[in-house]
């Protein structure tokens, strides 16, 4: 069959192509970003599936879910913390009668490269009781998505490929197998299979708690869960991509301990019980938060010694790696060289050269310092760059859309000349919603869409609406036309734009200001792809 | 075998651009590779490390192991330097010498390089004034690819044959330039090891 070198994300969307996916969503998030590319990409050269980018993470889950009631294969993929902004549809979906496979593919980000927490995906899949596929490397990330449309459309749920950002963004060769034609266009007739009627809700519930003694058995025997007990007194339980690193080191051991590898949830009961009561003492290696390990732990520790995250044999946050390991299996430490006498300073990212939210944020700073007393939210994207010296401007960065809706907050608990800096996307994404509230509440704020015409951080995706219809999104919403304001985000402009600024800050009510200049780096792609 | 290389640099470098040229020669040439890249946030302007793996068995880590790498190949002297941890005993460290000073706390260049001298076995390269003779600053990287070549388990005309490849779409000069970039490359990763 044909072999691709794919990043981990590659290998999910060949799959998804491969298993006859009729449509994928996403929104961009490091480190899932790639996923959708490839699908773009590959649709752009084929016709189909269709595949777009949403508003945000919530309506692409929603949008998937509508492919699957038409008994179509549907793809969602988003980061982690896009789950908690999909959580209703997520939550909900496992009580649908699911006909057309619905696989989500999100990619959790321990080590925070990109993020702002590292929240273990796995969780989800838990609480929503749904089945969890975890790929080690990227022909499995390959075959386990393949699956994941037969297990979804099997037991009728959504199931999570969860990914983490070393197997995202990882590249190695896939062999692909046969592709499988596109389910044929088929609605699910079952009366309030879709609908979550409290009455219909308690019976598709009923239905999904009922399935669970099979998707146990599922995992069980799933081929994913590797038990090899070869007597010794220590027993090794590693799950996603923490068998890389397991077995980086293995080869050091004079009795190699006995060994569970974990990459389909719920946890496979039996097989851990197997290998525990084979043991004294289980060393449980998973990259994320210590998910089997508590299970394995309970309330009250078992008779067996369990190192892991939680008694700190391993660390609790951050990546694991093939070093950080050894001291919870007993080896010794790796030595390498250490610089003597010259201690490395740090090297931040920082705005590209030329990039326009630098000069915005150079003129609110002048203004700030100007006026004195003043407040800065911002939010997740580029912009948030603008935390870190020369500007240091915001004041708080949370989650997407945050930056409004804190604003307002803010100004209601009596603030003055409070500020909101928003990406052009990730006020489509999140932010219109909170500009409503601040609207109907007249809340006294301003806020800055920094509009550089691009998803910039993720790659330079395009925006749901081009940055010029970003004016009549706020006047629509309610921002008064006398107050929604557009400015040129560059320094030739400084003057000109901190007096604009300042105007609408002395206005007591909701204003806009939106600095407008496009992203560096799409418009340098722009400018090569016209010349090729 | 094992060939493992950590390569460094600074966010729009081109360190990902490097390693895949490195990375496919390698698959042409048999072995099995994992290349394990740094996107998003880092990649703008900030430290960047990718770690590429090179073996003729199935490789699981994506990660390279402290004190096991045989090379760390840098597009940047200072960020050399950062993960000189990584070597092993008997790996080499190739930087450009050309400094990008981005940062207010930039050491003192003279102390980057005799940090770099101090590492056994270990190459300065001048990437800019070579690849300014190949004709293009933007060949750079392969200058880079080029100083490496002598110690990647590759033979070098399978190196060219994916470079020109890969910059087939941009052109025969295009092509020229990086195929003299990485033969100026190749000539003063050489020199340093005869010398």
């Amino acid at each position: 069959m044909t072999e691709r070198v794919l990043l981990g994300d590659e290998a999910v969307a060949q799959a998804a192509i491969d298993a006859g996916v009729s449509a994928a969503y996403a929104y961009p998030g490091t480190p899932s970003t790639e996923i959708l590319e490839y699908i773009l990409d590959w649709t752009r050269k084929h016709g189909r599936p269709h595949a777009s980018w949403c508003a945000n993470e919530k309506t692409a889950y929603e949008e998937a879910l509508g492919v699957s009631f038409m008994g179509r294969r549907a793809l969602v993929t988003m980061k982690h913390v896009g789950l908690n902004v999909a959580a209703d549809p997520f939550m909900n979906s496992p009580l649908l009668d699911i006909t057309g496979g619905l696989v989500l593919g999100i990619a959790d980000d321990p080590g925070m490269h990109s993020s702002q927490n590292e929240q273990d995906s796995r969780f989800y899949a838990d609480f929503a009781r749904i089945i969890c596929l975890e790929p080690a490397n990227q022909q499995e990330a390959y075959e386990m998505t393949r699956e994941a449309f037969d297990l979804s459309e099997r037991f009728q749920i959504p199931v999570m490929i969860r990914l983490v950002t070393r197997l995202a963004h990882s590249r190695a060769a896939v062999e692909g197998a046969a592709p499988i034609p596109e389910r044929p266009l088929e609605k699910c007739t079952r009366r309030g299979g879709w609908m979550l009627l409290p009455a219909m809700a308690r019976r598709n519930f009923a239905s999904l708690i009922e399935r669970q003694t099979d998707i146990r058995e599922y995992a069980e025997g799933a081929p994913h869960n590797a038990l090899r007990i070869n007597g010794a007194r220590v027993g090794v339980i590693t799950t996603g991509i923490a068998r890389n690193y397991y077995r980086e080191n293995v080869a050091e051991f004079d009795n190699e301990p006995s060994h569970l590898h974990i990459g389909a949830y719920p946890i496979p009961v039996g097989k851990v019980r197997r290998l525990v009561e084979s043991v004294d003492r289980v060393v449980v290696v998973e990259e994320g938060y210590p998910y089997v390990e508590r299970y394995l732990r309970g309330l009250i520790d078992p008779g067996v010694e369990i190192v892991g995250k939680v008694d700190g044999a391993l660390p609790v946050s951050g990546e694991l790696n093939p070093d950080n390991i050894r001291p919870a299996l007993g080896l010794p430490t790796r030595s390498g060289i250490v610089l003597d006498g010259l201690t490395l300073p740090q090297r931040p990212p920082q705005f590209c050269k030329g990039c326009g939210h630098a000069d915005t944020y150079a003129f609110i700073k002048a203004v700030i310092e100007e006026i004195g007393d003043a407040t800065v939210t911002s939010d997740i994207g580029c912009y948030a760059l603008g935390a870190l010296p020369p500007y240091q401007v915001p004041e708080t960065i949370v989650d997407m859309g945050a930056s409004v809706s804190m604003a307002k907050g803010a100004a209601e608990a009596g603030g003055k000349n409070i500020i909101a800096v928003i990406g052009d996307s990730t006020f489509l994404h999140s932010g219109v919603t909170p500009l409503m509230d601040a609207v109907v509440a007249g809340a006294d704020m301003t806020v800055v869409i920094v509009d550089n015409m691009a998803v910039a951080m993720t790659g330079g995706q395009e925006t749901l609406y081009p940055s010029s219809e970003l004016t009549n999104i706020v006047k629509g919403v309610g921002v008064d036309p006398e107050h929604v304001v557009v400015l040129e985000a560059h320094r030739r402009k400084h003057e000109e734009n901190m007096a604009a600024l300042k105007k609408e800050l002395s206005y007591k009510g909701v204003s806009v200001v939106i600095t407008v200049r496009e992203c560096v780096e799409t418009a340098r792609r722009a400018a090569r792809n016209k010349e090729s | 075998m094992n060939y493992d290389i950590i390569l460094a640099g600074v966010g729009g470098q081109g360190v990902l651009s490097v390693g895949a040229i490195i990375a496919q020669s390698a698959m042409k040439s048999g072995f099995f590779v994992k290349q394990s890249e740094v996107h998003g946030m880092s990649q703008r302007g900030g430290a960047v490390l990718a770690n590429l793996r090179i073996s003729d068995s199935e490789i699981a880590s994506d990660l390279i192991a402290t004190g096991t790498a045989a090379m760390v190949l840098s597009m940047e002297p200072l960020e050399s330097l950062r993960y000189v941890g990584y070597l092993a005993p008997d790996g080499e460290l190739v930087t450009s010498k050309n400094p990008l000073e981005n940062i207010t706390d930039y050491p003192d260049v003279e102390e980057v390089y005799a940090q770099i001298r101090k590492i056994p076995k270990s190459t300065l390269i001048d990437s800019l004034a070579l690849a300014r003779d190949a004709g293009s600053l933007l060949a750079t990287n392969m200058v880079m690819v080029g100083a490496a070549a002598h110690a990647l388990p590759v033979p070098e005309s399978t190196i060219t044959k994916t470079i020109s490849e890969v910059f087939a779409r941009k052109g025969e000069r295009v092509v020229e330039t990086n195929l003299k970039a990485f033969d100026l490359g190749m000539q003063a990763g050489q020199a340093r090891q005869a010398g």
